[in-house]
């Protein structure tokens, strides 16, 4: 399948690109790692008329702390991303999604930002970004602007991304000490997008209880769910099985699976409280190390 | 029609060129404008990994990448496997141990499976699954992909072979 004709250009800079954007307005797309939009274009779901390329684009790619946030440059490839000592060592939450995201020849391509910036509640990146409290940063026209995950996914494939903004950087607050996180996806096989997947990030105290949890939840809604209910219950409480498999309901609760070839709803939704206890059980095991 | 670009890439060694609508993608340029046909077209859905090659030195779905993104680039294809006609290690180890039977995912796994040994030498038994995992084998049950691929990697190893 060849997708329709389009007309290619490559930016060696991100204002070049902005200002392509602005020119081509609706009828272009960003061309990151094309993992998704290649093969949406295949099939006719996406048309546009201009590719904007930003694969050539220097400075994209990075990974490391600075300034209390973990910056994560769009262009990072998952591989590079899996390949990274400091996420190896400090972010398994990371670690655990991009392993498991698509294969290893996506993952050679596929970006961090295009998971992102796609807006597919599929996708995997979203739910840990959710549980991170990240912020990502669109560069635009009138230069850059940060917004908060929470406020990126408007619907379906909609982001709060502007038509001339990029994607260009995900800022992730530094975790304090005794935290941890885990993501947990099932799915029908390698490559597959999740039935469901959960992650989970909390941070206790040397008590053993809650100070800030973060949970988000993948392919179970039009858009990624941030479970605000299980958050705001497990806060001040000590991370126990009990009030694990507590918050894990909730979080089952605010679930919108709909069924579909990966399952019916109701199974979904149960999926969901048994990945949520998995995904905290583990955070709190990783928060306590 | 959007007009058509020039792009230049290293093909196995060799430099070749061609003009490419944007819209063809890199696996249509290999074949059809290098004839380079060992590398296959399996489910065109970024699902099978049949038409897996290097591009610059990195595992990717050639399906899934447009021609024109490789300009400038490297490309290695199951072409460029053989050393002066000797068959790469991989190669006969697919041939030894009965690595395929219909042979239209071979391609993809030797390329997936060279990227592997290329990084690292000594897989377990679940990294070669893992290595593979991005390819799909209707007739083997992998059993004999991943004896295929341990049979290279202790070739490999004795004969000082990359």
């Amino acid at each position: 399948m060849i997708p329709p004709s389009f007309e290619y250009l490559r930016p060696n800079t991100i204002p070049e690109a902005v200002k392509l954007l602005e020119q081509h307005g609706d009828e272009a797309k960003i061309l990151s790692g094309g993992q998704s939009l290649i093969p949406m274009m295949k099939l006719r779901l996406a048309r546009p008329a201009y590719l904007i390329d930003i694969n050539r684009i220097k400075g994209l790619s990075y990974v490391r702390e600075e300034g209390g946030f973990l910056k994560i440059g769009a262009l990072t490839r998952e591989a590079e991303l899996e390949a990274t000592p400091l996420i190896q060592s400090k972010y398994p939450i990371i670690l655990d999604t991009t392993h498991v995201i698509a294969d290893p020849q996506i993952r050679n391509l596929a970006t961090v930002g295009g998971n992102l910036a796609h807006g597919d509640p599929a996708n995997d990146h979203p739910a840990t970004m959710l549980a991170l409290g990240a912020q990502v940063v669109a560069t635009g026209p009138r230069g850059e602007r940060t917004i908060p995950i929470e406020d990126f996914f408007v619907s379906l494939f909609s982001t709060a991304l502007e038509h001339a903004e990029i994607l260009t950087e995900i800022r992730i607050p530094i975790p304090p000490p005794r935290s941890g996180g885990g993501y947990f996806k099932l799915e029908r096989k390698v490559g597959d997008f999740a039935t469901a997947a959960v992650a989970a990030q909390l941070t206790l105290d040397s008590k053993g209880i809650v100070q800030e949890a973060g949970i988000g939840l993948t392919n179970v809604g039009p858009k990624p769910i941030k479970a605000r209910k299980a958050e705001d219950f497990l806060r001040g409480q000590k991370a126990d099985t009990a009030t694990i498999a507590q918050a894990a309901q909730l979080a089952a609760d605010e679930a919108q699976p709909s069924s579909d070839l990966r399952g019916p709803a109701e199974y979904k939704r149960g999926l969901v409280k048994e990945l949520a206890k998995r995904a905290l059980s583990r955070a709190a095991e990783r928060a306590g190390k | 029609m959007s007009k058509k670009l020039t792009i230049r890439v290293k093909v196995n060694g060799q430099d070749r060129q061609g003009d490419v609508e944007p819209r063809i993608l890199l696996v249509h340029f290999i074949r059809e404008a290098l004839e380079l046909t060992g590398t296959h077209i399996g489910c065109d859905t970024s699902h099978c990994g049949a038409c897996t090659v290097l591009l610059n030195g990195k595992t990717a779905k050639s399906c899934t990448v447009f021609a024109v993104q490789a300009d400038g680039g490297e490309i290695l294809t199951v072409e460029g496997l053989n050393t002066d006609g000797q068959l790469h290690p991989l190669q006969q180890g697919f041939k030894e141990e009965h690595g395929l039977q219909c042979g239209f995912c071979t391609p993809g796994m030797l390329m997936s499976s060279y990227a592997l040994l290329q990084r690292n030498p000594k897989p377990s038994e679940e990294d070669i699954r893992w290595g593979i995992s991005g390819n799909l084998c209707r007739c083997t049950g992998y059993q004999n992909i991943v004896k295929a691929v341990q049979f290279a990697a202790d070739k490999m190893a004795q004969g000082g072979v990359r």
